[in-house]
């Protein structure tokens, strides 16, 4: 086993660990902070794949900006109300959830081929750099980049709209 | 193999020095330069012997009285949370420093070693990313001490680091434009020659932004809310005290290391000495060592005098004052006598280099003029904290919200106008 595979299994079953504990947790705090560190070992995953740039976006925007958002949020929530809603799930979600979760670990595993854990010996030139990525986004997936951000745009003028009713006044 | 491995452990090694070593320095201007501006003494009464060293002492003696004191956890605190919370901020402040280049590349045996802990292809967004987590040390101690003031710091700091963050980014964008590239090297290269060079010449709205913002994200005066002592006691770290205070303590110092030497190193030439690129000074590599040590052997004898004008003024405590003496010895007369063996030595500074020598010369005053924009930039953030009030909490989102980020998105518009027009 090769030194990249080592690790790929050390990120790998860190994050597989660290996201079981995001939803088993009690804590809502602490399944943040899980979810923070599956992000890292995700973004380790990456590292090993030579895509830096993907590592980098990673760390910075689900692990610095989302999951902050998702901290702020719970402390202002009362945390205790929280844990109720948890008990409160009924048998028929719980079993169509149970049922979904393994058809989709069927799809997977029927995917992913058994075998050794495979890198590319060669990689093209400026493979995961940020010019190739440029390169990809603003030419040959120009519209589908243009349509994303149109689309987050929209998402953001309806949050407003919705914490913006006319004619109530703001907090 | 061995070669790679030194030159790995030698790079990791040197970046936490720079780190590390200037902390305690920065602690001791803090109370200087407050003292200075406030119209005081500053520290003046810790001694080792007859020596105070003006306030260094100090320093010192604080690192005593931190490790003696009490580690108190409250008792309804979360106990793994509030444990690991200090060591977070202080692991995010160093890691960051990792992808900045504080000197020019050595070359040995023919192979050039650019002297970073890393050399990332997108070096600036790994900064982005680092800094980002700072936050999580500073929400994890509010959270779980359990205390309102600590929350109430740990609400203010992470809206007001995810407002600033965004403009951050942005102010970087137009600056990358000129650049043409996320790695660090390259955008210092991309400065070198005379300082009109300089991104802060070339992109003066990035430069004003991003020097800002840099305060935002160390939490320093005038946006210091988070710990906003006159609102909420001191916020996120009321209940730390003793060593774990002392980690928050010194990540505040470190995080201000690490948004200067980026501060230099994007905006003000990094290790670039102004109108002498790196191959005109590993090509003159021989006379420039000998005007430099001319230099510090006559401004080694000057400043050896003064300080012992000042050794025979005496201070209020004598006659004689033991601390001009020291100083005279260690900045004034030690370095003087020192290049002047040196100059005496090679027969009045006849050097003769390979491009090893050549490059390690170059390396070294490159590594010099680094530490000083790195250390200016430092002072400057001591300069504002004891010259500006802080704001308050709506008019720091104000200002971030809808100033700021507007007059980002302008300059990168207006860059890639300007760009453009230059390409044709």
């Amino acid at each position: 086993m090769t030194g990249s595979a080592l690790l790929f299994y050390v990120f790998g079953a860190l994050a597989l660990a660290s996201a079981v504990l995001v939803v088993t947790g009690k804590n809502a705090i602490a399944s943040a902070v899980y979810l923070v560190v599956a992000f890292f070992n995700l973004a380790g995953l990456y590292v090993l794949l030579e895509a830096h740039f993907l590592a980098a976006s990673q760390i910075l925007v689900y692990a610095g900006a989302i999951t902050v958002l998702i901290l702020f949020v719970i402390m202002l929530l009362d945390v205790s109300q929280l844990v109720r809603l948890q008990g409160s799930r009924n048998a028929i979600a719980r079993s169509l959830g149970i049922v979904l979760a393994g058809l989709f670990a069927i799809l997977l595993a029927s995917q992913l081929a058994p075998g050794e854990v495979g890198f590319p010996e060669k990689l093209p030139e400026g493979f995961g750099t940020v010019e190739s990525i440029g390169d990809l986004l603003f030419d040959r997936y120009l519209l589908a980049f243009e349509l994303v951000s149109v689309l987050l745009l929209a998402a953001i003028v309806a949050a407003v709209a919705i914490a913006h009713r006319e004619g109530e006044s703001t907090p | 193999m061995l070669l790679d491995l030194t030159m790995v452990l030698v790079r990791i090694a040197l970046m936490l020095l720079v780190v590390l070593q200037v902390i305690p320095l920065l602690i001791w201007w803090e109370r200087k330069v407050s003292a200075y501006i406030q119209s005081r003494r500053g520290p003046a009464y810790a001694s080792a012997g007859p020596l105070r060293l003006f306030g260094i002492v100090h320093t010192l003696t604080d690192v005593v009285k931190l490790i003696g004191k009490e580690d108190i956890t409250p008792s309804q605190a979360n106990k793994p949370f509030h444990f690991i919370a200090p060591a977070i901020a202080m692991f995010v402040a160093l890691l960051t420093f990792a992808v900045v280049p504080y000197s020019g590349s050595v070359v040995i045996d023919g192979r050039e070693f650019s002297l970073q802990a890393a050399n990332l292809n997108a070096g600036i967004l790994y900064i982005l990313a680092i800094a980002s987590l700072g936050v999580y040390g500073i929400l994890l101690a509010a959270w779980s001490s359990n205390n309102k003031y600590t929350i109430l710091g740990g609400l203010r700091s992470s809206s007001q680091l995810v407002s600033y963050e965004l403009v951050m980014s942005l102010a970087l964008v137009g600056a990358l434009m000129v650049y043409g590239s996320l790695e660090l090297g390259k955008a210092v290269t991309h400065q070198s020659g005379p300082f009109w060079h300089w991104g802060a010449v070339v992109q003066p709205v990035a430069a004003l932004l991003f020097i800002v913002c840099a305060f935002a994200e160390t939490n320093r005066n005038p946006f210091d809310l988070p710990e906003g002592e006159s609102e909420i006691v001191a916020g996120y770290h009321v209940e730390y005290s003793s060593l774990r205070f002392a980690l928050f303590f010194m990540a505040e110092y470190a995080n201000m290391i690490v948004a200067s030497g980026v501060i230099a190193t994007l905006f003000f030439g990094g290790y670039e000495i102004p109108f002498l690129p790196t191959e005109t000074l590993r090509a003159n590599a021989a006379p420039i060592l000998r005007i430099v040590l001319l230099a510090t052997a006559a401004g080694g004898t000057l400043a050896g005098l003064f300080f012992g004008y000042l050794f025979f003024q005496g201070n209020e405590r004598g006659p004689r004052d033991p601390d001009a003496a020291a100083l005279a010895v260690l900045f004034g007369f030690g370095p003087a006598v020192a290049a002047g063996a040196v100059l005496a030595l090679t027969g009045g500074g006849h050097f003769e280099f390979g491009p090893t020598g050549a490059s390690l010369v170059a390396a070294v005053l490159q590594f010099a003029c680094f530490m000083a924009k790195l250390l200016f930039f430092a002072f400057l953030f001591i300069w504002v904290r004891w010259t500006l009030p802080r704001f308050r909490y709506d008019q720091l989102m104000r200002l971030g919200w809808k100033y700021m980020l507007p007059l980002a998105l302008l300059n990168v518009l207006a860059t890639a106008f300007i760009l453009e027009r230059m390409a044709k």
